[in-house]
């Protein structure tokens, strides 16, 4: 990795800007993302409503980025690790962009589940999954700000206990549903917010490839963990 | 795919210095791909270009170690142009391996003449063979429609950047293997050096190039191979996505992302 500074330092200045704006965006994304699930296990109506609203301020920031980006590319023509951080930064900020939607869909949700009054059965085995979502957008975010591979790859293995927890939850509503027919809409709320946590989930993921093409040069979308541990060890 | 050219542990030391300008330098030349030389001022890039075709030695004294292979034209084994001797074989070494200079150069004749001179050097002298090779090479040169009605006029009437085509249409006229660039663009502007750029991208196809560029993003868009120079050094050559995108060295990713001295 190039530490040194670019001859032009004005070039610096804007990396970093923009570097500060993708981390900015990832802070204010796992906000909302925290909030939206408490809205969601409290049924907190007007919480949920903040977070709706809030979601302008994500896309502002996936906006704002595109163009910083698009302006160093013309500009500077970036090249190498440079090159590589402007591409990693444009598609975390394209997957923040959608962690975000993912809040946003969960607090509809939420505000659905507080308007029928019923609660699903097991609500709270959301709450594990959740918890486990939240530390992975953190942790790949951590990753992204230092350039961590280790972190990356630690996230990277951490979304299979994600899509196990689903796989149990989708188990056990489809089971309440079948003895019950009049939980079946409680329950498909419940499975909607699951299925945007494990998409977040994957999003992190994501977000720790790019890290890990950023600094090795390597791109391991698409290849299994595995694989992904032997490539970097080579 | 097999080498045009290879140069191997080459070092060479200009006539009355004590420090060589290229230290044990190799670069291959793959047939048909074009090949890029970048580095800061004074890295070696030119002097290694210079070398491949013996154009230092229009001045006697320098001192070359090393090998420069040639392809020889039955493509079957090398020749080492270093071991050549005889002014006349020198000059024969010069039409295979043709160079294209930063300034335009051509000659106070016609845009005929140009390259009807060098061709009837060559003892090529029927009038209908001299203008078909006029009209092929300048068709090659992406300069035959801008010129066919006059070719009799001046070639310094020329813009530049025509000028630098007739340079490259004048050196294609001898049928060269190589074609080597020293900073073709340099002295041309945005779009003439564009023209230049896609007329290399075509003569590639039949000749094999060697290119060197202050102009990264140059050797970015026409070259298949990149080599990084530094202190008369080759620092590091691999194929130009590679330099570019993911370099091994960290002097060529400073130097390439900006960050040099």
């Amino acid at each position: 990795m190039a530490t040194r500074q670019h001859i032009s330092h004005k070039f610096d200045e804007e990396v970093e800007e923009v570097t500060s704006n993708v981390l900015s965006m990832g802070g204010l994304v796992l906000q909302q993302v925290g909030m939206a699930v408490t809205a969601l296990l409290t049924r907190d109506k007007a919480l949920a409503e903040s977070v709706i609203e809030g979601d302008v301020k994500v896309n502002t920031f996936d906006v704002k980025i595109d163009e910083q980006c698009n302006r160093i590319i013309v500009m500077r023509q970036p090249t190498a690790t440079d090159l590589r951080l402007i591409m990693a930064i444009i598609k975390t900020t394209n997957d923040l962009e959608r962690i975000g939607d993912e809040a946003k869909r969960i607090a509809r949700q939420a505000i659905d589940i507080s308007a029928r009054g019923t609660v699903p059965e097991q609500f709270a085995s959301i709450e594990q999954m959740a918890e486990r979502v939240k530390d992975m957008l953190n942790r790949s975010l951590d990753a992204f700000a230092r350039k961590n591979i280790e972190e990356a790859v630690s996230v990277i293995n951490l979304d299979s206990k994600v899509d196990r927890d689903y796989e149990n939850l989708t188990r056990q509503q489809i089971t309440h549903m079948m003895e019950d027919p009049r939980k079946i809409p409680a329950s498909i709320d419940l499975l909607w917010s699951a299925r945007s946590l494990e998409r977040i989930g994957d999003r992190s993921c994501n977000i720790c490839e790019y890290v890990i093409y950023l600094v090795k040069g390597k791109d391991v979308r698409h290849i299994d963990i595995k694989e992904l541990e032997e490539q970097l060890e080579e | 795919m097999k080498n045009m050219m290879e140069v191997q542990a080459l070092t060479f030391t200009y006539k009355g210095s004590s420090e060589p300008s290229l230290k044990n330098v190799t670069l291959p030349i793959e047939k048909n791909k074009v090949t890029a030389l970048i580095g800061p001022s004074g890295c070696g890039k030119s002097t290694l270009l210079r070398g491949m075709n013996r154009i230092h030695d229009l001045y006697p004294g320098h001192r070359y170690d090393g090998t420069i292979n040639l392809l020889n034209s039955d493509a079957q084994g090398y020749t080492d142009i270093l071991t050549i001797k005889k002014e006349a074989e020198l000059i024969r070494l010069r039409q295979r391996v043709g160079m294209i200079f930063q300034k335009p150069t051509p000659f106070p004749m016609t845009i005929f003449e140009n390259i009807a001179y060098g061709l009837r050097l060559t003892g090529v002298k029927k009038r209908s063979d001299i203008e078909e090779v006029v009209e092929r090479s300048l068709r090659d040169a992406a300069l035959w429609e801008e010129v066919k009605d006059r070719l009799n006029l001046d070639a310094r009437s020329l813009s530049g950047g025509q000028q630098q085509r007739l340079c490259i249409a004048r050196a294609i006229a001898l049928k060269p293997e190589v074609i080597l660039f020293d900073e073709p663009t340099s002295a041309l502007d945005p779009i003439s050096t564009l023209a230049i750029e896609e007329m290399i991208s075509v003569l590639r196809e039949k000749y094999s190039i060697c290119i060197v560029t202050h102009n990264m993003q140059q050797a970015a868009r026409i070259s298949d191979y990149t080599g990084f120079m530094y202190l008369g050094e080759m620092i590091e050559f691999d194929q130009t996505d590679t330099i570019f995108m993911k370099p091994s060295v960290k002097q060529t990713e400073d130097y390439i992302s900006g960050r040099f001295g």
